[in-house]
């Protein structure tokens, strides 16, 4: 004999799917803040540069208040399991999407810097970089809500391809760069954007990094049990 | 005249309680317009005797909110729930200064009926204490003694109701008509709640309402507390500081009789303004 167990539904439960649905939204303004802030780049368009340098505003302002849902969530109902590698995870991706947003700023400030040359050359590469990033940084915010190991794994394994991009814009320009000095300013400013965009897809490892360890309790940052 | 010693004074929570709740605008800039307490206690005094076991009390308790009473054993807080239904009346040698208002009316004047009072103010205790009758007639019992129905009908219903308000109907649906000392400690906790309610009070009073039970039983009484709360104001006492966290909304510290902190229960277990609760809550008492 046994007596069916009745799920009790807790209050808590509403809370930590109100934390996850502010966490969303916040991925989604700062993947929107990188989208206008590249747009801006290869269209010299300083309406959308400007929407990129005020747009981080939202952002900031659910960092904070993220870390205190979670700082509040952990001290009020002590999480176990699932809920706390939830919730410590919540708090890093949380810092990751907000380096997201500043970087997003950073292409806006360059693209604005590089708007003041004569262009350099038509940009392919650097829009290539800025939506494999962005669908990374999708990727790795729906394997959270969807707790998707698989497409969590794809984001990591798509880094290599941003990491390749990158080399090979730098190498690129060094060429533009030694044949015509005066390059040398844009050219180093389309480097920048090409090294926030990397970044911006490190933070989208990281996100997925911390959903396979939401899912599976496996640490694998820095191939940490790859030998065991 | 007392000296005058520096006082805790919990009311200063009762204006922000609309602002803070609110998910979508956890910094609220509107001034939200102020609760009138449910529950006012000033500068209350409690004696056993020549003994003062409570010392200038002040509380505000707010309406459809659970406040939760924390502190060591011995520190008040029991003589302190029972004091606002006039429970520890019955102890001899009981002596209360001071005053408890409840909507704005003297609980201690000579003119009020104590038993009316304690229908306004249901209590819930430590031990489960189900009256040795079927379950049915535990919850009715209640409404008989006070002529709370009009038919059998209208019984049937009101135990009913008040079962499914404890989140006891499911379990029990099927066996009203047995004894109430054959359901498990949780549920008799359950059949206790739903007891007090069935006299619709206004307020509930839960002295340890969890501390017998196992972690599943304590957590379904936990979401009973939490959802009771939208239409009765709630006091509880525990002994255990996480059970305060999960299902208050405003703590109370208590200690040596006196009142140290009062506040949000989020500010007292993340950022206590005393030191004394700092490290109560944080373990390092003693």
């Amino acid at each position: 004999m046994s007596e069916p167990v009745e799920r009790v539904v807790r209050h808590f439960q509403e809370e930590l799917e109100q934390l996850k649905t502010r966490l969303l939204e916040m991925g989604g303004l700062a993947e929107e803040n990188v989208r206008l802030a590249v747009k801006g780049l290869v269209d010299r368009d300083h309406d959308l540069i400007d929407r990129v340098l005020v747009g981080d505003e939202p952002v900031n302002s659910l960092h904070i208040e993220l870390d205190s849902r979670c700082f509040t969530l952990l001290a009020l109902y002590q999480p176990m399991a699932a809920d706390l590698r939830t919730i410590v995870a919540v708090v890093k991706i949380n810092t990751d999407l907000e380096r997201v947003g500043d970087l997003a700023v950073n292409i806006a400030e360059a693209a604005r810097r590089y708007a003041s040359h004569a262009p350099i050359k038509k940009l392919i590469d650097i829009p290539r970089m800025a939506s494999i990033a962005q669908t990374m940084l999708r990727d790795a915010l729906d394997a959270f809500v969807r707790r998707d190991l698989a497409l969590a794994q794809n984001v990591i394994i798509e880094d290599d391809r941003l990491d390749a991009l990158k080399t090979q814009i730098f190498r690129e320009l060094l060429t533009f760069m030694l044949q015509d000095p005066s390059t040398i300013e844009p050219a180093l400013d389309l480097i920048l954007v090409s090294r926030h965009l990397e970044r911006i897809g490190d933070h989208a490892t990281n996100i997925a990094e911390d959903v396979i360890f939401i899912v599976s309790a496996r640490d694998v940052r820095h191939h940490a049990g790859e030998g065991a | 005249m007392p000296a005058r010693a520096p006082r805790v004074v919990c009311g200063s929570v009762l204006a922000n309680l609309r602002a803070v709740p609110s998910a979508e605008q956890p910094t609220s800039s509107a001034p939200a317009p102020p609760v009138p307490p449910k529950i006012d206690v000033s500068g209350m005094n409690f004696y056993y005797g020549t003994n003062r076991v409570l010392d200038q009390i002040f509380v505000k308790v707010p309406p459809n909110q659970v406040t939760a009473l924390i502190g060591p054993s011995g520190c008040g807080k029991s003589t302190f729930i029972r004091s606002l239904n006039r429970m520890n009346d019955i102890i001899p040698g009981t002596r209360v200064e001071g005053s408890i208002h409840i909507d704005g009316s003297d609980i201690y004047a000579p003119s009020v009926d104590v038993a009316g009072l304690r229908r306004r103010v249901g209590m819930v205790f430590q031990k489960s204490n189900p009256f040795p009758k079927t379950i049915f007639e535990n919850v009715a019992y209640g409404l008989r003694i006070n002529h709370m129905s009009s038919s059998r009908e209208d019984l049937s219903a009101r135990v009913e109701a008040s079962l499914k308000a404890a989140a006891l109907w499911d379990e029990v649906r099927d066996r009203l008509s047995t004894s109430a000392l054959a359901l498990s400690g949780g549920q008799q906790q359950r059949l206790c709640i739903a007891r007090a309610l069935a006299v619709e009070p206004e307020i509930l009073l839960m002295d340890e309402p969890a501390s017998a039970l196992d972690p599943l039983a304590t957590q379904r009484i936990e979401e009973l507390i939490y959802q009771l709360k939208a239409r009765y104001t709630i006091v509880i006492v525990t002994h255990n500081m996480q059970q305060a966290a999960r299902v208050s909304d405003i703590t109370a510290f208590f200690w040596l009789g006196k009142l140290v902190e009062c506040g949000r229960t989020e500010k007292i277990f993340t950022a206590p303004s005393e030191k004394l609760t700092e490290d109560y809550v944080t373990g390092r008492f003693g």
